[in-house]
């Protein structure tokens, strides 16, 4: 192994302790920062309601997209009426979690990472140190708390959406039958499904605030710097949302 | 005056903020070694130096968002390195610091942002929170602006916010960094004119950091010019002023030439001309 790549390994293994202990001080501002609704409430607006149109119209898309694909597929074997389930399914356990998080990664997580790596950049952070309020507990805390409970809102959000994007082209277009299509979907979708769905969108949903968080408290006081953490933020979300997808998966199986 | 008599010159007793032989190095590059300040009570004290000497970096170990790695900063009596995370925060509590720019979080308005130490620090009800900012805000002229947002003030309104931010409080201890840098003359007086009503007014001790020598020289009781990670003078600003030490007249007179190198390190300047481009 060359020296260079030693290094680099090095490198990703601090940072990823560096995240980990973040974390565990993040987690124990949590709880004081419960205390302070009104904080987290603004940042479930931010994250949450603010990415409220590209999420929906993602889904729509999405969920036609499923429906034109779905059909042309189960046409081949027969099987039409199957379109619901596909479509909910699809949704429900991959698309709607992995989708909404990537998506999250892109709007939220980087509004995130920039605005507080401004806040470093500009002294802010520090003057809040200085008046003897812990940054983590005002700033980060409840970004990450609005983050964490936005994603399986969004993602409820653009299931519900994507089902009727899936529905609006099998069944209107297409001509799937209405009763088949609703009464199939709802024989075939088991609370197992929509509880990995669930289990999967907590889950991104804390690892792209972690992120997100974690970036723009420890980015460069720079233009440059944030404009790198903004970057890292969206690649190694991207990138953890689907690793983990694949594990939680497996595990799921 | 020699450093040797500027540490005779004060009584350790009565230094709310004391730093003695201290040493502190980043990634191995000595930024202080051996720096003997004290700020006496009710007194402004002065602390200069050319760009680069570590000004800010001594503010930040005085409240402790870093520790030296030799000797002691201690304030209120205490040593800053031993104290644990709760009395750190009490110890802030005691002190306000004007940042450069002022600092003021960006997402609240004016009024919000003076009331932010309050809220955060006590219960008091909202009509008395009102009344307190309010005050604070007439103190630096800017009532009317309550409502602003911090994007809309100019530097010199943002850094007099500010400053009814680090007084809201009633602290013991103000420190200024850099106070005067990019005002236009006309806020620059009210800067100038302010730090010192506070310091008349509340008694409160005030450590100025700045190379603005004439502004900080006509407002300060004591101060220290830093040069090199040390003190190399100390004194009144009428002892400065008669100082025959050549990095004190450099300093105070501004010039290129002198203890105080104005060029970074480099080859000859003939050769590199004279070198092939890379």
């Amino acid at each position: 192994m060359s020296a260079a790549s030693k290094a680099g390994v090095i490198e990703a293994v601090r940072k990823t302790g560096e995240a980990g202990l973040f974390f565990v001080r993040l987690l124990g501002a949590c709880i004081p920062a419960l205390a302070r609704p009104k904080l987290i409430i603004a940042q479930i607006y931010n994250a949450g309601a603010r990415s409220l149109i590209i999420i929906m119209l993602s889904g729509l898309f999405t969920g036609m997209v499923l429906g034109l694909q779905g059909y042309e597929l189960l046409n081949r074997f027969g099987a039409t009426e199957a379109l619901g389930t596909a479509a909910a399914l699809a949704l429900l356990k991959e698309l709607g979690p992995v989708l909404t998080a990537l998506l999250f990664a892109g709007r939220a997580g980087t509004a995130l990472t920039s605005e507080i790596g401004l806040m470093r950049a500009t002294d802010q952070l520090t003057a809040m140190e200085v008046m003897a309020v812990d940054p983590l507990r005002y700033v980060a805390a409840p970004r990450f708390l609005g983050g964490l409970i936005a994603m399986p809102l969004l993602t409820a959000i653009f299931n519900v959406i994507g089902l009727f994007g899936a529905q609006l082209i099998g069944v209107q277009m297409l001509g799937v039958d209405h009763g088949t299509f609703w009464s199939q979907t709802q024989s075939a979708v088991a609370l197992k499904d929509v509880t990995e769905g669930i289990v999967k969108s907590v889950v991104f949903g804390a690892v792209v605030s972690l992120i997100a968080v974690n970036e723009g408290y420890h980015a460069d006081p720079t233009a440059e710097g944030v404009g790198l953490a903004t970057t890292r933020t969206v690649v190694a979300s991207s990138v953890m949302t689907l690793l983990l997808d694949y594990v939680l998966t497996a595990a799921f199986m | 005056m020699s450093e040797s008599a500027s540490a005779a010159a004060h009584e350790p007793s009565d230094a709310v903020i004391d730093v003695r032989g201290v040493h502190y190095a980043v990634d191995g590059r000595p930024i202080f070694s051996g720096l003997d300040i004290a700020a006496r009570r009710g007194l402004i004290t002065a602390v200069m130096g050319p760009s680069g000497t570590g000004k800010t970096t001594l503010l930040r170990l005085i409240t402790g968002q870093i520790y030296a790695d030799r000797g002691v900063v201690s304030v209120f009596g205490k040593d800053v390195g031993t104290l644990g995370s709760a009395e750190l925060y009490a110890s802030r509590q005691r002190m306000g610091m004007l940042f450069q720019n002022g600092a003021l979080l960006t997402d609240i308005d004016v009024f919000e942002n003076v009331a932010f130490p309050v809220r955060e620090h006590t219960d008091l009800p909202e009509p008395l929170i009102r009344n307190l900012v309010l005050t604070k805000l007439e103190a630096v002229g800017l009532r009317g602006a309550a409502h602003l947002m911090p994007g809309e003030l100019s530097g010199g309104m943002a850094r007099r916010v500010a400053l009814a931010r680090a007084i809201v409080m009633d602290p013991e201890v103000l420190i200024y960094d850099e106070p005067f840098v990019g005002l236009d003359p006309i806020s620059l007086g009210v800067i100038l004119r302010l730090i010192k009503q506070m310091n008349d007014a509340l008694k409160i001790t005030s450590i100025v950091v700045s190379h603005d020598v004439h502004e900080i020289e006509s407002i300060a009781d004591y101060s220290y010019l830093l040069s090199e990670g040390r003190v190399v003078a100390a004194g009144t600003p009428a002892e400065l002023a008669r100082s025959d030490s050549p990095t004190v007249r450099q300093f105070m007179t501004g010039g290129a030439e002198g203890p105080v190198r104005f060029h970074y390190p480099a080859a000859d300047y003939a050769t590199e001309l004279l070198e092939s481009p890379r």
